[in-house]
């Protein structure tokens, strides 16, 4: 009995996270420019490769008797990279619309970017670009 | 904890500059082996202590960070969010036509001064509801994100500094 009940949930978990993975390829598809589609990948399948992860996590302990760590750490590094990928694509349509390389009106880089107050422009486009100072403590030199 | 610049740094700190990461290193170690044994936490502990002291000059800054409650609590608190963000977009996806977008750029002037708290605050902007963050300004005291699908701009930016930054501020003081 219990083993149908946690079957079933394994069953659950693993369609839930397959249809958010399709719905964030799907996404990736059909919205209209780069900085839109982003947000599919970044999102949308988190959630999925969370839920498949989850159902692994289930199925090892529950039918094979065997233990794993392994999906955590998936869990971790997805976490840590999917932030980072999406940046630095992000960044990378930045510069090239903003330099005029391959202007694409979708996402109204050229006349709608807001610019922060402060003088300073975006770290893209301002050469000028330092970190503060005074965050960066003097490394420990022996 | 406050230490002046002139002074040397002591013994223990010269063999473990990053203790977070080291800790880290050997939790991440043990994962990956999934097994329980001294053989495996003896070269958990060398990975430990050789990895920081070889990539400490990427590391200048030492950030401050608390490992308390409020740490644990942003953390269940993006994990949730995440869970929502994944069902607005969804719905997005499907059943919002994409002239009825409207999406738009938002500017979040930050008061997180450390390279370390910003880079967690834009990991979690772009990990929940709709938003991505895509730069940062020259001087680092704004992030430029772009949102998905908003009617009320001003609001997203409160409710991403009172939610996130707020909490952040009190993990790195």
């Amino acid at each position: 009995m219990l083993e149908i009940i946690v079957e079933y949930v394994i069953v659950l978990l693993l369609v839930v996270g397959g249809g958010f993975l399709l719905v964030g390829s799907w996404g990736l598809a059909r919205l209209p420019s780069l900085m839109t589609r982003l947000h599919g990948p970044t999102k949308a399948t988190t959630l999925g490769v969370g839920a498949c992860l989850i159902a692994s996590m289930i199925f090892f302990p529950a039918m094979e008797g065997t233990y794993s760590a392994h999906e955590l750490l998936i869990a971790l590094f997805l976490f840590l990279t999917a932030p980072i990928t999406a940046n630095m694509i992000a960044k990378s349509h930045l510069h090239r619309q903003g330099r005029n390389i391959d202007p694409n009106p979708a996402d109204d880089i050229r006349e709608g970017l807001p610019q922060p107050s402060g003088g300073k422009g975006w770290a893209t486009f301002d050469d000028s670009a330092t970190l503060d100072q005074k965050v960066v403590s003097p490394v420990d030199q022996p | 904890m406050s230490e002046l610049p002139v002074q040397r740094p002591s013994l223990i700190q010269r063999i473990l500059p990053h203790p977070a990461l080291s800790a880290m290193l050997v939790v991440v170690w043990m994962l990956l082996l999934n097994d329980l044994s001294w053989g495996g936490l003896l070269l958990a502990v060398i990975f430990a202590v050789i990895i920081p002291l070889i990539t400490s000059r990427f590391w200048p800054g030492n950030p401050r960070m608390r490992f308390g409650p409020p740490l644990w609590g942003y953390v269940t608190i993006v994990l949730w969010d995440i869970v929502i963000a994944n069902f607005q977009v969804a719905w997005i996806i499907l059943f919002r036509r994409n002239r009825d977008l409207r999406s738009s750029w938002l500017v979040i002037p930050t008061d997180l001064r450390s390279p370390e708290a910003i880079t967690a605050l834009a990991a979690t902007i772009s990990l929940t509801p709709g938003t991505v963050s895509t730069d940062i300004s020259a001087d680092g005291r704004a992030l430029l994100v772009h949102i998905l699908d908003t009617d009320n701009p001003d609001a997203e930016i409160a409710r991403i500094k009172s939610r996130y930054e707020a909490r952040l501020l009190r993990i790195f003081p």
